[in-house]
């Protein structure tokens, strides 16, 4: 650390990054715009200046940019120099010519970085008396809303949106004090991380444009941590509601996970919670039914016996867990389908053998060579894709280093690196968003891909076994060479290719590599579902026709999911009574006898483990004024009171899940006797929030599950990171209030980030390498290779039930490489499970004999893919 | 004119402005300088020393010296590859019309002078980097081009000596920013051409992020003269510790608006009068901005100063890039002001705030102010602006330059801006 004097005040910074870093770091009221600790410096806005001095007989001084200049040892400046003082008013009523001053009609208002700084400088009179530029906005899509007139030309869209998340559709046009930021033409923002300019926009140019549909302002909103449900990577969000309604979702920094950013399907698929054909009270044989004769007739099922109950990888540990316990550990049945189970029941064992380590987001982040085996990142496992991207830029960093361009310079760093990019390979089915900053790809089918993971084992460790007709594979020689060049080697793999053999394979070379292995998988919580256990799927099937079974309990699961819809129609026609619990209407609550309204993640508490194997808690932000409870209410038995109970009980059960009461603090915790607080405190008190419903003011509801409490009234401290609602201090309004939160800007969360990871095993353990190799895969005369293809808007479940997500989806296809059909033209794809219709689209880089179809929307919900099917012309 | 002292630059020229042929150029001695480098085996080093010995400063305005900065680039086994080497012809400084001139009438100087400063900095790639509106220089440029790759001084192995160097013309797609060296190297990058960070500097982190030289077309063409006939000479051309011969220009009501190769040092007074052939009949000087539109006005006192890159400090205002605008007394240099601050508003790259938002203001309160609106304190917002554009306070130079001409006009001509402001008109009207 090096000392700094600020104002004559000595203070600890880091001399690896610049001033204004160092002066956030401290707590200092420093204002910025063009700054963002995720984007370095540029020196655009000039609102960060200070005056520097010589030395302490300088009294003179000379004004600086804090960003532009290092943190060195000795160096002193004063924010409080009259000279800076005046600069710096200057500078923001320059940023303010054009600016509206439509606060009140603006989404940003009470949360905007621009009112905070506007208000820190000191500006409250405006001199200028001219016209203000007025641009046209742009329709940017369903998910972000354009206000050009207000951009104060910071560019931190254009640096985070192009620089950093690798889009080409949004640019700075023209010149002087009317640049625009925007698309070449109207049209939807292509990048799959848009939204989250809504967060680096320190105004209101970019905003959410979900929220605005149903608007509440930030300190009109009640807020709870939350865990995001579109994929298993388990970015933390915070959930917003009001009035009972889920109005966003914001990023909830965690420097280990999703640090400030989130994928535009965890940002904007929240609103299915809203749906209007939710459950909300109990269906009892199609018609609606109070909560107690609900609960009187599920414990009449549990008292005739002979129940099942069915899991899912989507809902909590605790709504599993409780299911498990409510009809017993041997009636209980995994909710995944048996195929998908084993995979990652396979890819956890890898993790929990060791010697391998999977790797938090963030180190993902800077791996420095990175091999992508089956997986495409962007469509599966968005936020990843977007670490990775960063990761190309590691090796090069060494380079930039050496020139002593200092790592924050971002310009200069850009200007130094130009296009060089560190080793990035990625096999795949087919072409993926990342190709783009790929040092090589490769494209085939499993077994071929898996094949090019033992060679490259091979090539790192000629103990790992050699692939047969496959010698010095150049590509594999290539993949091999780069890793064991790399500081930090990075393998990821999953599930996507339904492959054990690929799962394998990048086994073996992370072992040789002794690289970092990252798996992913299908869904928020399939990594607990697994740990969890259960018996597989097609024994619960099984149970069923064999008459086994008189009532089958189902949680939160869409069974036509995993199973071929005429094998789900024969199980639910045979089981004399089905209880379903979920949230919105599916093939498989219509099968229903009784439907119990269960609570999205925003209307429960829970657990989920990531892919990383973190488990991380998410709190209810919603106290619905209905029968909606958490599943696990729902099924809890009686003596267990609260969470605390539930987990308590899970952990002494399981062994494998002891770690998971320690993903937050418990219902009992509380900073100097107080709760911690759901809303920001308003000046109005919370007397006001209703006033204009209701005169007296409603009682406060009990949490009793959480120390959070469902009030604005609380600790006004900062709590730990697990269970942070909204991220506010002092003059910070806005989401960069999280500069607070923070011991060191950009750094962990004050107390440590949130989660507890599962996984850790000894780095000295062995694991042998695996064998089974599959034979080259062989193109079939008249058949294809059908294999799965995802899409980040379309094969999630619960989004696509958001309507902004829907109409972003992409339209089901085959993606094929063939003269024989043409771009559009409508086939028929026979499979084992039946003919679906679906139209061509015709990708030139797929390898001859296999077909990918679109997987998680109709028609293509539960395919058995991969496997062997017919594509002929639709008749 | 009398020619009682060298003129490297012009002396081949035709008075008709026609251009100075390959053959020409040659029997004038033309390529002798590149010769004399790649056959006497003088070392990249020696031609750098020779540079940095005959104290030619950059002539594009900012007058830092040449030799060191060549000096700069990395050299060696382990420096990046390749070096480039780029000439700024994007003269676009209002009134300045120097470049253009040693471009249309003595290309072959240029293309010779860029084949030396190359050889001296290790570079095997050279740009000219050409304002898009020259097009007679950029045809007369191409030609030439074409014929020193067809004699082979340009192209793989010149002259046999092993060295090779690629030349290409670049025509700028035009703003003023991409004068800025730096904002010059993003363009030809095909980006935006807002100006870069600073460290890193072009010499280590240039074009195409590898270590590069930015000169001005005039520095370059004085080149093969140092080298064919040495340092102190050239450094003995000039009247002051500034060597060589500089390009002169006035433009404005003058008798004779021009250009002229003269020492360096010359005083404004031997320019205006001598060589302008002083003011216009019925018409008064009032000041004039030494060397374009970036640089403070001065004023009868200062006449006497001589023109060079230190002298014109000490009236507060720069050489720049030593072509004057001559303001008389019936021009209104509140309409002048505005006009060059319009000029510098609109070519502001809307990168940092005081440059894109402050220019624009004091664009506006000129212009209202030219237009009989000006109000009461329309002077100390124009003033408080100047002191935002000051060095360091902005990205680049762009508002620094453009904070010359309004605060020194501020200081000249207060009483001209106050009465338009009293009378609600413009006086000269």
């Amino acid at each position: 650390m090096a000392i700094v004097y600020v104002d004559n005040k000595p203070c600890e910074m880091n001399p690896e990054e610049n001033l204004l870093h160092g002066c956030l770091s401290n707590g200092f009221k420093l204002p910025y715009f063009c700054w963002h600790p995720a984007l370095g410096s540029v020196g655009a806005c000039r609102q960060c200046a200070v005056t520097q001095f010589r030395d302490e007989n300088d009294s003179h001084g000379k004004i600086v940019m804090s960003c532009m200049t290092p943190a060195a040892e000795g160096t002193r400046i004063s924010i409080a120099d009259p000279e800076a003082v005046a600069f710096r008013a200057g500078i923001i009523e320059g940023l303010m010519l054009n600016h509206p001053h439509d606060c009140p009609v603006c989404d940003e208002g009470g949360e905007c970085h621009l009112q905070d700084m506007t208000v820190m400088t000191g500006h409250d009179y405006r001199h200028y008396e001219f016209e203000k530029r007025t641009f046209r906005n742009q329709n940017l899509g369903p998910l972000v809303n354009h206000e050009m007139n207000r951009c104060i030309q910071c560019y931190r869209c254009v640096r985070y949106y192009a620089d950093y998340a690798g889009g080409n559709d949004l640019n700075a046009f023209a010149l002087r004090d009317r640049v625009f930021f925007g698309r070449a033409e109207d049209g939807v923002l292509e990048n799959e991380f848009s939204g989250n300019l809504v967060e680096i926009c320190p105004t209101g140019v970019f905003t959410d444009k979900t929220l605005k549909q149903h608007y509440a302002r930030k300190w009109d909103q009640q807020f709870a941590p939350s865990v995001c449900v579109h994929c298993a990577l388990g970015c933390n969000t915070d959930a917003g509601e009001r009035y009972g309604t889920l109005r966003r979702i914001v990023n909830r920094y965690n420097h280990e996970v999703n640090g400030y950013f989130l994928c535009d399907r965890g940002r904007f698929g929240y609103e299915f919670v809203n749906d209007e054909r939710r459950f909300r009270q109990p269906l009892l044989k199609g018609q609606p039914a109070s909560a107690a004769s609900a609960r009187r007739y599920l414990d009449e099922k549990i008292a005739q016996g002979r129940v099942i109950g069915i899991g899912s990888p989507r809902a909590s540990l605790e709504a599993n867990f409780s299911l498990r316990t409510l009809v017993g550990p041997d009636h209980f049945y995994s909710g995944m389908a048996d195929h998908e189970g084993k995979l990652i029941r396979l890819m956890i064992e890898i993790l929990r053998r060791g010697p391998v380590r999977t790797p938090t987001l963030g180190e993902i982040e800077k791996s420095d060579a990175v091999f992508i085996l089956g997986e495409d990142l962007t469509n599966v496992a968005p936020r990843m894709a977007l670490s990775v991207r960063q990761s190309v830029r590691q090796q090069p960093m060494e380079a930039v280093k050496k020139l002593k361009i200092p790592l924050w310079l971002d310009f200069g760093v850009r200007d130094a690196m130009q296009d060089a990019k560190g080793p990035l390979y990625i096999a795949t089915l087919h072409g993926t968003r990342l190709d783009d900053v790929a040092t090589a790809t490769f494209h085939a089918a499993p077994d071929d891909l898996a094949r090019l993971g033992f060679a490259v084992a091979h090539a790192l460790d000629s103990s790992a076994p050699a692939v047969p007709q496959a010698d010095d594979w150049p590509l594999a020689n290539e993949i091999a060479r780069a890793l064991k060049g790399a500081k930090k080697p990075l393998v990821i793999c999953g599930a996507s290719c339904g492959s054990e053999a690929v799962i394998q394979a990048a086994a073996n070379v992370a072992m040789a590599a002794h690289a970092a292995l990252s798996f992913t998988a299908p869904e928020c919580n399939s990594v607990g579902a697994a740990l969890m256990g259960g018996k597989p799927l097609s024994a619960a099937f099984q149970a069923v026709r064999d008459g086994d079974a008189d009532t089958v309990i189902i949680l939160e699961n869409d069974l036509y999911r995993r199973a071929p819809h005429a094998e789900m129609d024969s199980v639910l026609k045979a089981a004399p009574h089905v209880i379903v619990l979920d949230h919105l209407p599916n093939p498989t609550t219509e099968k229903a006898e009784l439907i119990l309204p269960a609570g999205t993640f925003a209307e429960s508490d829970g657990t989920f483990i990531s892919s990383e194997g973190r488990a991380q808690r998410f709190f209810q932000v919603c106290m619905p004024e209905n029968e909606v409870l958490a599943s696990w209410r729902w099924l809890k038995p009686d003596h267990w009171e609260n969470l605390d109970d539930v987990l308590r009980a899970t952990a002494e059960a399981l062994p494998q899940l002891a770690a998971i009461r320690d993903a937050a603090p418990s219902s009992k915790f509380r900073i100097a006797g107080a709760k911690i607080p759901r809303s920001p405190h308003r000046e109005s008190g919370r007397t006001a929030a209703l006033v204009h419903i209701n005169i007296s003011e409603p009682k406060t509801p009990e949490d009793p599950d959480s120390a959070l409490s469902f009030s604005m009234e609380g600790t006004p401290d900062q709590p730990p990171a697990a269970l942070i609602p909204f991220f506010w201090s002092p003059s910070w309004n806005s989401i960069q209030a999280v500069n607070t939160y923070q011991k060191e800007v950009g750094g962990p969360l004050r107390g440590g980030d949130a989660g507890v990871r599962l996984f850790e095993p000894s780095p000295k353990n062995g694991q042998a390498y695996f064998s089974a190799i599959p034979a080259a895969f062989q193109p079939r005369e008249n058949d294809w290779l059908l294999v799965p293809m995802y899409h980040i808007f379309g094969s999630d479940e619960l989004s696509l039930q958001a309507p902004a997500i829907r109409e972003l989806a992409v339209m089901p296809h085959v993606a094929i490489n063939s003269d024989e059909f043409a771009e559009g033209m409508e086939v028929e794809v026979t499979l084992a499970d039946g003919t679906f219709r679906l139209p061509v689209r015709i990708h030139r880089e797929m390898p001859a004999g296999i077909a990918a179809v679109s997987v998680g929307s109709p028609p293509l919900l539960a395919v058995q893919v991969p496997g062997w099917g017919k594509i002929a012309r639709a008749k | 004119m009398t020619a009682n002292f060298d003129k490297p630059l012009t002396e081949r020229m035709h008075p008709d402005g026609s251009v100075v042929s390959l053959r020409a150029y040659e029997r004038a001695g033309g390529y002798q300088a590149i010769r004399k480098v790649l056959r006497t085996g003088m070392t990249p080093m020696a031609v750098t020393e020779a540079v940095k010995e005959s104290n030619l400063r950059g002539r594009g305005g900012a007058g830092f010296q040449t030799g060191l900065k060549w000096s700069f680039v990395p050299r060696g086994k382990d420096v990046p590859d390749p070096t480039y080497l780029v000439v700024n012809g994007d003269e676009m400084e209002p009134g300045t019309f120097k470049d253009r001139f040693l471009m249309e009438q003595d290309p072959h100087q240029l293309i010779e002078g860029a084949m030396v400063a190359a050889f001296a900095i290790e570079a095997d790639i050279a740009y000219i980097f050409l304002r898009g509106e020259y097009t007679l220089a950029s045809e007369r440029l191409a030609h030439a081009i074409a014929e020193a790759y067809e004699r082979q001084y340009l192209g793989k192995n010149i002259l046999g000596s092993g060295y090779s160097l690629e030349l290409y013309l670049h025509l700028s797609g035009g703003r003023y920013i991409c004068g800025d060296e730096t904002g010059l190297l993003n363009a030809l990058e095909g980006k935006r051409a807002n100006p870069r960070s600073k460290p890193p500097f072009p010499p280590s982190v240039g074009l195409f992020g590898k270590p590069t030289i930015v000169n001005n077309v005039e520095t370059i063409c004085c080149v093969p003269h140092i080298i064919n006939r040495g340092a102190p000479w050239f450094q003995g051309l000039g009247r002051t510790k500034d060597g060589g011969t500089k390009l002169f220009g006035v433009s404005g009501k003058v008798k004779h608006p021009g250009l002229w190769e003269l020492p360096m040092g010359t005083t404004v007074r031997e320019i205006l009068e001598e060589h302008a052939g002083g003011m216009r009949d019925g018409v008064k000087f009032r000041g004039l901005l030494p060397g374009g539109a970036s640089t403070d006005f001065i004023v009868e006192e200062h006449l006497d100063l001589a023109m060079d890159f230190a002298s014109l400090g000490k009236a507060g205002s720069r050489m720049g890039t030593g072509t004057m605008i001559v303001l008389d007394d019936h021009t209104c240099p509140v309409g002048m002001t505005w006009n060059l601050t319009h000029f510098f508003a609109r070519e502001s790259c809307g990168f940092c705030t005081p440059c894109w938002s402050g220019l624009g203001w004091a664009d506006r309160i000129l212009k209202a102010m030219e237009e009989g609106r000006g109000k009461s304190g329309d002077l100390d917002k124009l003033e408080f602006q100047t002191k935002m554009w000051a060095p360091g306070h902005t990205f680049c130079a762009l508002a620094p330059g453009a904070a010359e001409p309004v605060q020194s006009a501020l200081k000249y001509f207060r009483e001209d801006f106050e009465r338009h402001i009293q009378e609600h008109r413009c006086p000269w009207s």
